[in-house]
């Protein structure tokens, strides 16, 4: 007896266009609202439509990059249904001839990579955006309204959550590198919709899809599908099945919450939009599109490993964001080491940027900042713990290594003199340890070392500090 | 002297030479409306600040030896679907019955530029939907030749204040006839440029895969002055023509016409299709002496088919109630316009402020255009119809590869009394002869040929795509012709 899950996605994501779709007002997130707004993007009687080509054009981008087949002859159509937040009564979107069909992405997943297959991706408008006061008003902001977005639709091709996430991030990561959007969920440019149901493996028997719709992270987007397939599956148990419906993320509540039932297919009354002339592309304009595409994830994470000497592994997570594989390239101008720099930033830096729930671009350290930090650990002014508590430092403050250093007197003590005074004075006080060492027990000798660079305040240089203890034991 | 009866050319060299001032000229026909509108009901709205503020302008200009533009000092009617800034545009309707654009359209702009003067907002049917300009809020407008017969529609008001002097030029828009008929019936006349031509950015779509803005004047010349200030490429609009060859499709005309020779040697056609339908006789007969002046002018004639033209007016209704349904679907009561005093739901709102605000034909319209795009009977109605949209523009250019004109009735009925036609379906049939023009995006113009039992008759002149000067020309010579009687 088993369970199988299988989860389809619908993702739309804005365009970072500088204007809107079909107007010359600012796409800009944040500014105060019904300011980015002209006759054309809220709907008033007469406005028309121009399409913004580099909407089109980035909408282009990401077809390429994500595997899919640029259809040459397509349109747009429009999609009648009353809502307030829609300026027109329709939405100017694609319905039977999407700019791109098909296409893939590739999830590493721990037995290997598997292709997950989409649909099509077509070209939308925003819609303006709700408030809903707690005294009963609902307030509109249409500067979103008429924003460029592209809706990618995968087939149902993943059937953990786990795999959608890594969906979810590949292709977050793929938009960020060719640059169309920035794909940040918290303003609501990368907006999530899953498709879920579970099939009991031995029957056959299949529970109704359910709809989630609107999740705006992607922590929110795991567990809202891990809850819905625990609950598909607690039905399907029961002999149960679930209702077709649409259900959102409840946070608070940390369960799934019904919004509507689908009763019948809602009937959209598609056709083509005659304000705007059918689109015709070029196939050479889509030729200098892609050969102007920057390196995609995959191929820079093949160039790290074949250039940079790393482990598979480290590369993919360096060519994960663009960001972080430029913060590391930068690094190494700064100090020549490849490998060195890969595992600093392997280590304690995405570790901070974990712990911090930060972007890289989002913090103050610098490629330049690291690079000197990593060079004076290599030229041993400063020990490797030492160098770790200068980086926690320089988050923290955003201040330059050789400051920090210079501010806490923590350069390392490789002078011999010095050394062999603090390490007489530990062996003065410590005299068991130095008959536990005699008699073969190794654990002493580490004692002594910790207790040398503790009475150094860790500034010791731990390889001089081994080598002289080691010698002035033997003499003892 | 009655300046407000001059042509547009005859006020601009008496503007040009001095004889009047455009403040007299347009405190004249403001002074004419305030006489007779009363009666006429051409406007909904006015604007004499603005517009004695313009002709003073103007005449700064001329004083001053400054050029002056196309239109410079003379008054304009402009229908009330075309976006004034700051001026009140209704539609007709009791939903944009206080609305007050925050922006031109690119037409209005236009007239402005070549300093013609904006009197006011003229009269219509509903968003444009109907033929007598009864359908409006605003009360109906009377056709002045006999003020118990409608002015046609939807553009009444627009040919009517043109008939009754109250402006020199006017703006309408035509989706299936709307300045034809009413030009027509208001022995005045109307131009529906080629589709594209004329920038629809700022007018209010009713099916905008039809709809052309046109003109109104009391003869060609007029007719052809006001639309050469309107046409030209828009960016705002993307179904605006950018001709290859610059801007203007026809050449400007002499000051003196010398109509004899604009027909030699014109081929025209009649379609049989057309001439064998239900036209009223008088009607019928007052074209064929049309169409002898035009033979006698040199022109060949010879009868003509379009087998499809007789499921025109049935592809029309669904092609144009389907993009009704939503275009009008902005009219939501959320944003701007009129909204329902009660509602508990958004869909209440919605519902409430429609139902409350829009007229039973736009109602229905809009009711049939989402049954005929509704999922199961799209294919059946609107991708049908699109199908035969498609083979009527294949016969016109079958025709236009051999003819420069097509020459029809522009109405099958003389002008009607109110409330005569109850059936909308009747009233649908006031369109036969020009909705075919619109499916197959061409030009087309109506110009007075004669009365019959006291009421005007029209007749069609329909040509090629961007060919308005064939039309022009044929135009000049039967206005001459007729007017010498010939
Ligand atoms: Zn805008």
């Amino acid at each position: 007896m088993g369970y199988k899950t299988i989860i389809g996605l619908e993702i739309h994501t804005e365009l970072m266009t500088k204007t809107k779709m079909f107007c010359s007002c600012a796409n800009s997130f944040g500014n105060e609202a019904n300011t980015n707004c002209c006759p054309v993007c809220v709907g008033l009687p007469g406005a028309l439509p121009v399409i913004n080509e580099t909407a089109i054009e980035y909408a282009i981008k990401a077809g390429i990059a994500l595997n899919s087949n640029i259809i040459t002859n397509t349109r747009m159509d429009r999609k009648n249904y009353f809502y307030s937040d829609l300026v027109k009564g329709y939405q100017i979107s694609q319905d039977d001839l999407p700019l791109c069909e098909g296409g893939f992405i590739e999830i590493e997943l721990g037995d290997g990579t598997k292709k997950v297959n989409l649909q099509r991706i077509h070209i939308e408008e925003d819609t303006g955006k709700q408030t809903h006061t707690t005294e009963g008003d609902t307030l509109i902001d249409y500067n979103r309204s008429g924003v460029p977005l592209i809706e990618i639709v995968t087939k149902p091709d993943m059937n953990t959550p786990e795999e959608a996430r890594l969906f979810l991030e590949k292709l977050r990561a793929t938009l960020k590198y060719i640059e169309v959007s920035d794909c940040k969920m918290e303003e609501g440019s990368l907006r999530c919709d899953v498709n879920i149901n579970v099939v009991d493996s031995e029957t056959g028997e299949k529970t109704n899809i359910t709809e989630i719709k609107n999740l705006n992270s992607f922590r929110g987007a795991v567990k809202a599908m891990e809850f819905e397939e625990k609950r598909h599956i607690a039905l399907l148990k029961e002999g149960k099945n679930t209702v077709r419906e649409t259900r959102r993320w409840d946070e608070v509540k940390n369960e799934t919450i019904t919004m509507r039932q689908k009763l019948g297919v809602a009937d959209y009354r598609f056709a083509a939009d005659g304000d705007l002339a059918p689109l015709v592309i070029d196939n050479k304009w889509i030729e200098d599109i892609r050969s102007n595409l920057p390196e995609l994830p995959h191929d820079k994470k093949e160039r790290f490993i074949d250039e940079y000497n790393l482990e598979p592994y480290d590369a993919g997570v360096l060519t994960a964001s663009k960001d972080l594989a430029a913060f590391y390239e930068e690094t190494i101008k700064y100090v020549n080491d490849p490998k060195l720099v890969s595992n600093w930033i392997m280590g304690d830096v995405l570790r901070r940027l974990k712990d911090e729930e930060v972007e890289i671009e989002d913090v103050s350290l610098t490629p330049k900042a690291l690079g000197q930090l990593i060079s004076i650990v290599k030229d041993g002014k400063i020990n490797n713990n030492t160098g770790k508590k200068v980086l926690k430092e320089m988050f923290d403050t955003g201040k330059d290594p050789e400051t920090i250093v210079k501010e806490q007197g923590l350069i390392q003590i490789s002078d011999e003199g010095e050394l062999k005074g603090i390490i007489e004075k530990i062996l003065d006080e410590n005299e068991q340890s130095i008959i536990d060492f005699k008699n073969g027990k190794d654990r002493a000798l580490g004692f002594l070392v910790g207790q040398i660079m503790k009475a150094s305040r860790g500034k010791a240089n731990p390889q001089l500090v081994n080598k002289m203890l080691t010698d002035m034991l033997n003499e003892r | 002297m009655d300046i407000t009866k001059l042509s547009a050319f005859e006020m601009k060299k008496k503007l040009h030479q001095k004889e009047i001032t455009s403040r007299e000229l347009i405190e004249a026909h403001f002074n004419k409306i305030e006489e007779i509108d009363g009666n006429i009901n051409a406007f909904i709205t006015l604007d004499k600040t603005e517009a004695l503020k313009s002709a003073d302008k103007v005449d700064e200009k001329i004083r001053n030896g400054e050029r002056v533009g196309l239109l410079g000092g003379i008054p304009i009617g402009v229908k009330d679907n075309i976006m004034t800034k700051g001026i009140r545009t209704t539609c007709g309707s009791k939903m944009l019955e206080n609305f007050i654009p925050p922006y031109n359209a690119t037409i209005v702009n236009r007239i402005k530029e070549a300093d013609g003067i904006i009197m006011g907002k003229t009269n219509m049917d509903e968003f444009a939907m109907g033929s007598s300009t009864e359908t409006s809020y605003f009360g109906n407008t009377k056709n002045p030749i006999d003020t118990e017969r409608v002015p046609g529609g939807s553009s009444g008001g627009s040919a009517a204040a043109v008939k009754a002097c109250e402006v020199a030029l006017s703006l309408g828009t035509d989706t299936g006839g709307s300045i034809r008929q009413p030009a027509s019936y208001c022995d005045v006349v109307g131009i529906k440029p080629t589709y594209g031509i004329v920038s629809r950015y700022g007018v209010v779509s009713m099916a905008n895969t039809l709809d052309q803005v046109g003109v109104f004047g009391r003869d060609v010349r007029d007719a052809v002055l006001m639309l050469s200030s309107i046409t030209g490429y828009d960016e705002k609009d993307s179904t605006s023509f950018k001709n290859p060859e610059g801007t203007i499709i026809f050449g400007s005309f002499p000051e003196e016409i010398d109509y004899n020779n604009y027909l030699k040697g014109m081929k025209v056609g009649l379609p049989k299709e057309i001439f064998g339908n239900e036209i009223d006789i008088r009607i019928k007969d007052q074209i064929t002496k049309s169409i002898n002046i035009i033979e006698a002018l040199g022109a060949e004639i010879e009868e003509i088919s379009l087998p499809h033209l007789e499921y025109s007016l049935a592809a029309y209704y669904i092609i144009s109630t389907s993009e009704v349904s939503s275009n009008l679907a902005r009219f939501d009561g959320v944003r701007y316009g009129y909204r329902a005093k009660e509602y508990n739901t958004l869909d209440e709102l919605y519902i409430n402020s429609r139902s409350e605000a829009f007229g039973e034909e736009v109602k229905r319209r809009i009711m049939l255009g989402t049954y005929s795009l509704s999922s199961g009977y799209a294919d059946e109605h609107y991708k049908k119809a699109l199908k035969v949209r498609t083979l009527i523009k294949n016969d016109f250019d079958k025709a236009f590869s051999k003819y420069d004109v097509i020459l029809s009735p522009t109405s099958p009925v003389l002008p009607f009394k109110f409330g005569e036609i109850k059936d909308p379906l009747s009233m649908y049939m006031a369109d036969l002869f020009t909705v075919p023009v619109n499916l197959a995006g061409l030009c087309a113009m109506s110009i007075p040929c004669g009365y019959v039992d006291n009421l005007p008759v029209g007749i069609q002149l329909i040509g090629d795509k961007y060919k308005e000067a064939n039309i022009f020309k044929a135009g000049l010579g039967l206005e001459g012709g007729l007017k010498n009687g010939l």
